[in-house]
């Protein structure tokens, strides 16, 4: 299962390095440079898409002056801190409903329900309740995590199999070691999947709750350079969100391939 | 399998140290209204094997699992060295039909599984026992049909049982895999002498294996046969035959 690959691809390594390497660039660099000309041949206004070139100035200034970094860490800080306290709240309910059946039957119809409400239609709602502080893009990034890791963790404990459970109590495994060493490892997968959607979820509901209302962060960044026109610093912002969401994701590519070196999904 | 077989090559074993004397006494069952075990009496010596065959739905499977204490009996009781059984039977190790193996958990620490101390060591040493201590560090994914069940029996057998109950063990094996399977199973019981109850539908498994095959049918049991022939046995031994035709006509009415 090791050897194969490699042997394939040490093969085809002499003979076709350079392509296989160059041929996914080959598409958006050529879009990129034909961007940059038809920018500076002045085919396209600035005022609808900025110059790759002059998106990159825009990157320098603005590190430069210290407002890109203070407006992405607190981007970062809401994303993080929402993230954390749904996520919590999820995986705790999920794994309270997924082992007590009487919980379930007490708790999951309801959260059923409040998960039928869009959390972006309450943006009125909670900037009555908290203003436009912090607080308020907080509370929606809480709500956009909390149901993704809810649903996998719940679902994911509820689909392992009973027989691994029966094996474990023949085999001596008290309660704990079965939540430990089974009933937990079994259900992880589905809980990154949860992670991952969850991920998703935290920029989108950042992104719109940074653009409606805001004083700092990188949808403010954005609001604001739109009433000045600068199309650069806009691009700029869409970039973040975008690099943002990769490393997210990217995050979550290396937990599975720590937490879940057995899966099947692991071993291609 | 190149073994050296332990000394003991008689059918009866009384002097037995480690295995379990079971007596079982009125044993049933019912699910709902429907009767699956009634009125079960059977005595097993330590260090006794016995096999339970009987057709598929004859209640052998349901019997298994009153023994390991997986499920209450309607009526009856089942006594362990004298004590009657509650709850989760402790002194037991099941082998189940599918290996059940932990895919998250390499060889080793699937056969490792529950133990308190030592568990590396002794697990190693189980590993030895169903020759698979190359295998340790691998996951059970990768690993064959034959070679996933000698990690479950050495699950089994490293807490040292005094009780094994094999539940269809080699049903899902190739046939090669199954006689190779028999003979390991047949030494490490000679060696450890616990008590092990085979649930099988294979007749010859049964002769080959054990020293009484009792036939379970509608629910009681209708025959229980000694095979006192001398160990080791090998396969297609021909005084196994007799036993097994015997044991067929039973089964099949015939």
């Amino acid at each position: 299962m090791q050897i194969a690959p490699n042997f394939v691809s040490e093969k085809s390594w002499e003979r076709s390095l350079p392509w296989q390497q160059i041929t996914p660039w080959i598409v958006p660099l050529g879009l990129l440079v034909i961007w940059q000309l038809l920018a500076q041949f002045g085919f396209i206004t600035t005022r609808i898409l900025p110059a790759p070139t002059q998106i990159v100035e825009a990157a320098i200034r603005l590190s430069i002056s210290g407002e890109m970094f203070r407006n992405v860490s607190i981007s970062l800080w809401r994303a993080m801190l929402g993230f954390i306290i749904g996520g919590s709240i999820g995986l705790g309910l999920g794994v309270l409903n997924g082992a007590s059946p009487t919980a379930e039957r007490l708790l999951d119809s309801s959260i059923q329900m409040i998960r039928n409400v869009p959390h972006l239609s309450l943006i009125p709602l909670v900037i009555l309740w908290f203003g436009i502080g912090d607080e308020a893009r907080i509370f929606l990034v809480v709500l956009g995590v909390f149901f993704p890791i809810y649903i996998n963790t719940f679902h994911g404990i509820r689909s392992i199999d009973p027989h691994l459970v029966e094996m474990g109590k023949v085999y001596g495994l008290r309660s704990r070691d079965l939540f430990w060493q089974i009933i937990l490892p079994g259900a992880l997968p589905n809980i990154l999947v949860g992670l991952r959607y969850a991920l998703g979820l935290m920029w989108l509901t950042l992104i719109v709750a940074e653009t409606i209302a805001a004083n700092s962060g990188i949808g403010y960044m954005a609001m604001n350079a739109r009433e000045f026109m600068q199309t650069d610093v806009v691009v700029l912002s869409i970039l973040l969100y975008a690099l943002l969401g990769k490393v997210a994701d990217t995050a979550v590519r290396l937990l599975e391939r720590w937490w879940l070196p057995w899966h099947p999904s692991q071993q291609m | 399998m190149n073994r050296v077989e332990s000394p003991t090559s008689l059918t009866s074993r009384p002097e037995s140290r480690y295995g379990t004397h079971l007596s079982i006494r009125n044993l049933t069952k019912t699910f709902g209204k429907k009767p699956v075990l009634q009125g079960i009496d059977l005595e097993i010596e330590p260090g006794e094997f016995i096999a339970v065959v009987g057709r598929s739905g004859c209640g052998k499977s349901t019997f298994l699992r009153l023994l390991a204490g997986l499920e209450p009996a309607t009526d009856g009781q089942i006594e362990l060295d004298g004590q009657p059984l509650k709850g989760l039977n402790r002194s037991a190790r099941i082998m189940f039909q599918d290996a059940r193996l932990l895919p998250w958990r390499s060889v080793l620490d699937n056969v490792a599984l529950g133990l308190r101390r030592d568990g590396q060591r002794r697990g190693q040493w189980a590993l030895q026992q169903v020759g698979l201590s190359d295998r340790a560090q691998d996951w059970t994914t990768i690993l064959s049909g034959g070679q996933r069940q000698r990690v479950a029996l050495a699950r089994a057998l490293v807490g040292q049982p005094q009780l094994l109950l094999l539940d269809e063990p080699l049903g899902a094996l190739d046939a090669l895999t199954r006689l190779e399977m028999q003979q390991l199973i047949q030494t490490l019981w000679q060696e450890q002498q616990f008590t092990a109850i085979l649930i099988t539908h294979d007749v010859e498994e049964a002769v080959h294996l054990a020293d009484r095959v009792v036939v379970i049918k509608d629910g009681g049991i209708d025959l229980d046969l000694w095979v006192p022939v001398s160990r080791p046995r090998s396969i297609g031994y021909p005084a196994l035959s007799e036993f097994k035709v015997k044991l067929l006509n039973r089964i099949l009415d015939r």
